[in-house]
């Protein structure tokens, strides 16, 4: 269980997260929402690490996790643009990762799940923006942590390669991991999520199933549903 | 004239041997101490002392004899005077040791002291801790040679100098081992005099120093170590060959100090790692040639008044600072130097570089007003200033240039 | 953070800069030595290459290491990785990398002009370290200025005027001062500004080597007493040293605040 209190996060004057109250329950894929600059970003990297709040706790499973680094090893996560060392071979990446993590999952499936054997000699400087993608979500599913925090995870990836991603994340799910999503893509949360948060200037607009957003705002389309939220806010 | 000499030597010996005798001196000879030896010759005797100590002083030679010390016998002085006061020409004095010359702040004490003698040889003799070694006072035709003098000097005041000559002439000065003295070797109103393979070290003041002598020449000498390696003052013609000075190192120290000097030659000369190579102040005519001045902080220092010197084909490597010069040019002469930070091209090959060489840098300017400032030595800072003023001379004299800079080193050296 | 400083060494040993920086020590190596075949004189032009040139690349390859590999840098941050060991692990990297291009790149030619039959090899090892450690203490500071200024331009602006003033600059402030106040004794002050600029205070400690009797003449006794001395040079590595460790602390303090 993530549980968020109170988290402030300030970058000069401008406030990006104003007193956020949230938790996840274990289990499920949890997607954040939000229009661009709604604190999607800084919510995620401060639960990794990434940003150091101002204010607020972060507990992950009742333990505290602000100025820690421990916990990450629980954690999987896919960044939103992929941007690796020019000089290394794609395969001297994965090692280099999984020398890093300390754990040995075998990569071999994924590798080839989204067909990236032929590029394993290459260097990563010479990689097209979509394999460079591919090589960021085998980064991410090498291992086998509870916790998986994909941000925009879609950007890049042709349409066999999408299919591929929600192969791998529903099945994540059934293991009984917990996802955590950020994305723009309502066709992809629709399809997914088991819970959105809904992130406004830096507040939570709201949280539940989708269900109960649509209910909430009286549309039956979730892309309406959102529009209709941001139409409200700016009342 | 060497031919004339020899036989006239010769001569001389054949007589002498006719009429001289031997005198021994040792514990259990005839005569026990050198003093009663010398009093029972007679002109032309030898007298010759076997290894021992002897403690006497002031023993006054007035007759023309030879005192040879076998396996250096040991002359201890007890600190009360004189050991020799040779007042006799054609006197020898050869293979002793002589110590414990007495030290005054009144009396020039020497070892060895002559006063007013023609023809006379000290040689081979050792000297501990003397006051003043040899002491040359109005003598003339003497040969000094292979002679060890070692001090302990600390103070200039309260110490004396390994060879020391007041208005003498004709004077060879060859082979000594002269150490720690206040100067190595120094000549008062000597003329005509040579030095030569003398190795003079570790002296507080200077290797060798000259006032006042004219006509003086010195080939082939070491001055290592010296407070100053050698200072040439107030003197004429004076000719100086294949000396090497070294590490001459101090607050204004330096390898060759020239002061009011006119028509000297210093050719193949080394200067290695001294302060300042050549110190030139008032030097008048003097002909650089051949010289190799390697490592040294400045190379030549020119000061006030020195005019119509020639330098050419000198070597100038690695030096700080190759000249510092102030004032005008002066009629001197910069040619045919190789210059070790010279960077022009020489497009025809003649071994001459193509532009002329400007061996004066700003920054010896700035430090000759500021000392302290040597710690920027070598810095960018330094090196923007020293090209700028390369480019466009506005502190130095714009025609003080070597016109031939030299593409390589000259070699036909030693 | 040894896996780290492993990484970092090894995408930048095969980085082209990286290349192009030891063949450039190393063309230089052979064409001094090459000219005039004597290694004394090499060894003063080197010094007054090294002296200004580890500086210049050190700030310059720091900067932009720190900002090309920031994305990268974000995944690290994502692992289970302390925050501290990410940085001072790239810095590691990076510092060692350019001070092997530097120590091989001219080792080679000098070792192939049969540097150990010269009495120059102690100076010559010497000048090596102390590039080394030029090397060091300017990455430090580059990544400092890169963690303090997310704006690339910025930030290689600042790291150019940093270097330039370390290497001009501050020479030029300190031979003005040293002029204006030429009436007072200024050894002591000459000394004191030397060692609060790691450019100079390395300069200082190799002419000791190479131009000690232009120094030791003319200075009076303080330069002597003090880097004559064992006592200062221990002195003067260990102030070189503390301007690595001091600005690698910051980079460790400033790493823990910073967000990405």
């Amino acid at each position: 269980m993530i549980e968020i209190n109170n988290l402030v996060k300030r970058f000069g004057k401008l406030t990006v997260l104003d007193g956020i109250n949230l938790s996840f329950l274990n289990g499920g894929i949890h997607t954040v929402l939000g229009p661009n600059g709604s604190g999607k970003t800084t919510l995620i990297k401060s639960i990794l690490g990434i940003v150091v709040p101002n204010k607020g706790t972060i507990k992950i499973n009742g333990k505290e996790v602000i100025g820690k680094w421990q916990y990450r090893d629980d954690i999987s996560y896919m960044p939103q643009i992929a941007h690796f060392p020019q000089n290394l071979k794609v395969k001297e990446l994965f090692k280099m990762i999984k020398d890093l993590r300390n754990t040995s999952i075998n990569e071999n499936e994924l590798i080839s799940l989204f067909q990236l054997e032929s590029h394993l000699d290459k260097k990563l400087s010479n990689l097209s923006g979509g394999t460079s993608q591919k090589v960021n979500i085998v980064i991410t599913f090498m291992f086998d942590a509870p916790l998986i925090i994909l941000d925009e995870p879609t950007t890049g990836l042709d349409p066999v390669a999408l299919i591929s991603l929600k192969k791998i994340i529903k099945q994540k799910k059934d293991e009984g991991k917990t996802i955590l999503i950020s994305t723009h893509i309502m066709s992809l949360v629709e399809e997914i999520s088991d819970e959105i948060v809904f992130l406004l200037d830096g507040k939570i607009y709201f949280q539940g199933t989708t269900d109960e957003l649509k209910k909430q705002t009286e549309q039956d389309n979730l892309e309406n549903a959102i529009a209709n939220v941001l139409r409200e806010s700016d009342d | 004239m060497i031919k004339q000499l020899f036989f006239t030597a010769l001569l001389l010996f054949a007589f002498t041997e006719l009429t001289a005798k031997q005198i021994k001196v040792c514990k259990s000879c005839g005569y026990t101490s050198i003093k009663e030896a010398i009093a029972a010759a007679e002109n032309g005797d030898e007298i010759i002392v076997e290894a021992g100590i002897y403690q006497e002083y002031d023993l006054r030679i007035e007759k023309p004899i030879k005192l040879i010390g076998i396996d250096h016998p040991t002359i201890d002085a007890m600190e009360k005077g004189y050991i020799f006061e040779v007042l006799s020409d054609s006197v020898t004095i050869s293979g002793f040791k002589l110590i414990n010359v007495g030290k005054s702040y009144t009396s020039d004490y020497a070892a060895i002291h002559t006063y007013r003698i023609d023809n006379f040889v000290i040689e081979n003799n050792i000297f501990i801790n003397p006051f003043f070694a040899i002491l040359i006072e109005k003598s003339h035709n003497g040969i000094i040679s292979k002679n060890i003098i070692k001090g302990n000097a600390v103070h200039e005041h309260n110490s004396g100098n390994g060879i020391h000559l007041w208005h003498a002439s004709k004077i060879e000065v060859n082979d000594n081992i002269i150490e720690q003295m206040r100067d190595g070797i120094y000549f008062e109103f000597a003329k005509h005099s040579s030095i030569s393979g003398n190795k003079s070290r570790r002296n507080i003041r200077y290797g060798l120093h000259f006032m006042f002598s004219n006509d003086d020449r010195y080939e082939n000498n070491m001055f290592e170590n010296n407070g100053a390696g050698v200072a040439v003052m107030f003197s004429k013609r004076i000719y100086m060959r294949k000396n090497i000075f070294r590490l001459n190192w101090g607050t204004a120290s330096y390898g060759l100090l020239l002061k009011e000097i006119y028509d000297a030659d210093i050719i193949d000369n080394i200067f290695e790692q001294n302060t300042i190579g050549v110190n030139a102040e008032g030097s008048n005519r003097v002909v650089f040639e051949n010289n190799n001045f390697k490592s040294n902080g400045w190379a030549i220092k020119f000061l006030g008044a020195c005019y119509g010197n020639k330098l050419m084909r000198n070597n100038f490597m690695h030096n700080a600072f190759d000249i510092s010069y102030n004032g005008r040019i002066n009629g001197n002469i910069f040619d045919k130097n190789y210059w070790s930070e010279y960077t022009g091209y020489d497009l025809n090959k003649d071994n001459i570089g193509d532009i002329p060489y400007r061996p004066v840098k700003l920054f010896s300017y700035v430090v000759n007003r500021t000392p302290e400032t040597i710690i920027l030595l070598r810095s960018l800072f330094v090196d923007i200033i020293n090209f700028s003023e390369k480019v466009s001379p506005v502190f130095t004299p714009d025609n003080l240039k070597d016109f031939n800079p030299l593409m390589k080193p000259v070699n036909d050296r030693n | 953070m040894i896996k780290i400083l492993k990484y970092s060494f090894y995408d930048l040993m095969r980085s082209r800069w990286s290349y192009i920086y030891f063949l450039f020590y190393l063309a230089l190596g052979f064409i001094l030595l090459f000219l005039n075949q004597d290694v004394s004189k090499a060894v003063i032009t080197l010094l007054n290459i090294i002296i200004v040139l580890t500086p210049l690349i050190g700030t310059l390859f720091g900067v932009m290491y720190f900002y090309n590999s920031k994305e990268f840098t974000e995944l690290l941050l994502a692992q289970p990785i302390k925050r501290s060991n990410i940085f001072v692990g790239q810095y590691l990297g990076i510092s060692l990398s350019l001070s092997l291009s530097l120590v091989v790149g001219l080792g080679i030619p000098f070792l192939a002009y049969g540097l150990f039959q010269s009495a120059e090899i102690f100076n010559f090892f010497s000048l090596l370290l102390i590039g080394a450690m030029l090397s060091f203490i300017f990455v430090a500071l580059a990544f400092n200025l890169a963690l303090y200024f997310d704006d690339k331009i910025k930030g290689f602006g600042l790291a150019i005027i940093t270097w330039l003033f370390f290497a001009v600059i501050y020479d030029g402030l300190f031979l003005i001062t040293m002029l204006m106040f030429d009436d007072y004794p200024l050894d002591k002050f000459a000394l004191g500004a030397t060692i609060f600029n790691p450019i100079d205070l390395s300069r200082i400690l190799i002419i000791l080597k190479l131009d000690i009797s232009a120094l030791l003449g003319y200075t009076g006794a303080v330069f002597q007493d003090f880097f004559g001395t064992s006592f200062g040079l221990f002195f003067s590595l260990v102030l070189l040293s503390l301007w690595i460790i001091l600005p690698l602390l910051l980079i460790v303090v400033k790493s823990k605040r910073k967000d990405f």
